[in-house]
């Protein structure tokens, strides 16, 4: 949150609003979401755009429970998710340096595709290709699972 | 509804960090409320976002954080325990689409800003960058040849268009970057209705196109 461009009190705001939200919808988890540590990160997402970037996160919320019903994850769910989790970190730590930033500056520092170009002096196109080879990486990784 | 063109994983992986804009996010969400395979995509990708916060290096919260947090609780309640409604649009338009238009699709005060052509625009956050439309062209109409200022996605509707990419029909997106030309052309017996999120003013080619440019202004 400090690291998306707000100011520590801003962030310690969010981070408030995170925690209480996380509480209130506690009852709308389900494991067809993901993994808790996802499910928090969605949430967290969706403040920050609504308060730091002052848009509307209602897109996102219109589709966070398309047929899903809350419940809580079983045993096998639970393992299942969290050797998910580990694939996923597993992923990301083999990604070549110029990959792993732009999914950092994308999901922690909240750039879009342009301002990482202009921020690395690369085009556009160059970005978008980055982001795909991760997400071919996630993908690879994640068969290994499924 | 058999869907042929999904987004790029690049543009999934920019909405799933939130870090897409409002228009663009709008377009994407009506596409995953109709795709499970983009839904499930997300989800992969979303699990970036878990495991980041997992690893991020953390900042000691001021210690009257918690005690901030209890007393917030206090003052919410639990009425605000809310359960998902799982309640569908009133129309058969996706949620984050039914949103933006009261009424359905028929009851939308067109604007027709060339022969054969409509268009709405919905309403976005004063901070989004893109605008957001819906467009209607009849049937057989073409859309002269244009490249994009920046990147434009376009979600269809109702009705159908094919262009060099190939057929796009209900639930297909195209997700393209300004380097893209192309000239649709309306093949379906009725007009074709797409949610359009563009970047820059798209730039027809062309003399007829530069005619249109200012008529139709997007």
């Amino acid at each position: 949150m400090i690291n998306s461009g707000s100011g520590p009190d801003m962030a310690e705001d969010l981070v408030q609003d995170v925690m209480l939200t996380v509480w209130r919808k506690a009852g709308l988890y389900s494991p067809e979401r993901g993994s808790v540590a996802a499910w928090v990160f969605t949430i967290a997402r969706n403040l920050r755009i609504d308060r730091l970037r002052r848009q509307s996160p209602q897109a996102y919320e219109d589709i966070a429970d398309v047929n899903l019903e809350a419940r809580d994850a079983s045993g096998e769910e639970e393992a299942y998710l969290r050797q998910r989790e580990k694939l996923v970190g597993k992923a990301m730590a083999e990604l070549p340096p110029d990959q792993r930033r732009v999914i950092e500056m994308s999901f922690i520092q909240d750039m879009s595709q342009a301002d990482i170009a202009r921020k690395l002096a690369v085009p556009l196109g160059t970005v978008k290709s980055r982001m795909r080879l991760a997400y071919v990486k996630l993908r690879e990784r994640l068969e290994d699972v499924e | 509804m058999k869907i042929a063109h999904h987004p790029d994983s690049a543009t999934l992986v920019t909405y799933a960090a939130g870090s897409l804009d409002e228009a663009f996010v709008t377009v994407v969400a009506t596409h995953l409320a109709s795709c499970a395979a983009c839904r499930a995509r997300l989800r992969d990708i979303e699990q970036i976002g878990g495991t980041l916060l997992e690893s991020v290096d953390t900042v000691a919260l001021n210690a009257t954080a918690l005690e901030r947090a209890m007393s917030g609780l206090d003052e919410t309640g639990e009425k605000h325990f809310e359960k998902a409604e799982p309640e569908q649009s009133k129309q058969s338009l996706p949620r984050p689409l039914a949103r933006l238009v009261t009424g359905g699709l028929d009851d939308i005060s067109w604007k027709t800003v060339a022969p054969g052509v409509a268009m709405h625009r919905l309403p976005t956050s004063e901070a989004a960058r893109a605008s957001l439309m819906l467009l209607k062209i009849a049937p057989g109409k073409k859309i002269p040849e244009h490249g994009h200022g920046g990147t434009e996605i376009t979600l269809v509707l109702t009705g159908s268009y094919r262009d060099a990419l190939g057929r796009f029909g209900p639930g297909d997106i195209a997700d393209l970057d300004e380097h893209v030309e192309h000239q649709p052309v309306v093949d379906s017996s009725e007009p074709c209705i797409c949610l359009v999120a563009t970047e820059a003013p798209t730039r027809f080619k062309g003399f007829f196109g530069r005619l249109f440019q200012p008529l139709v202004g997007i």
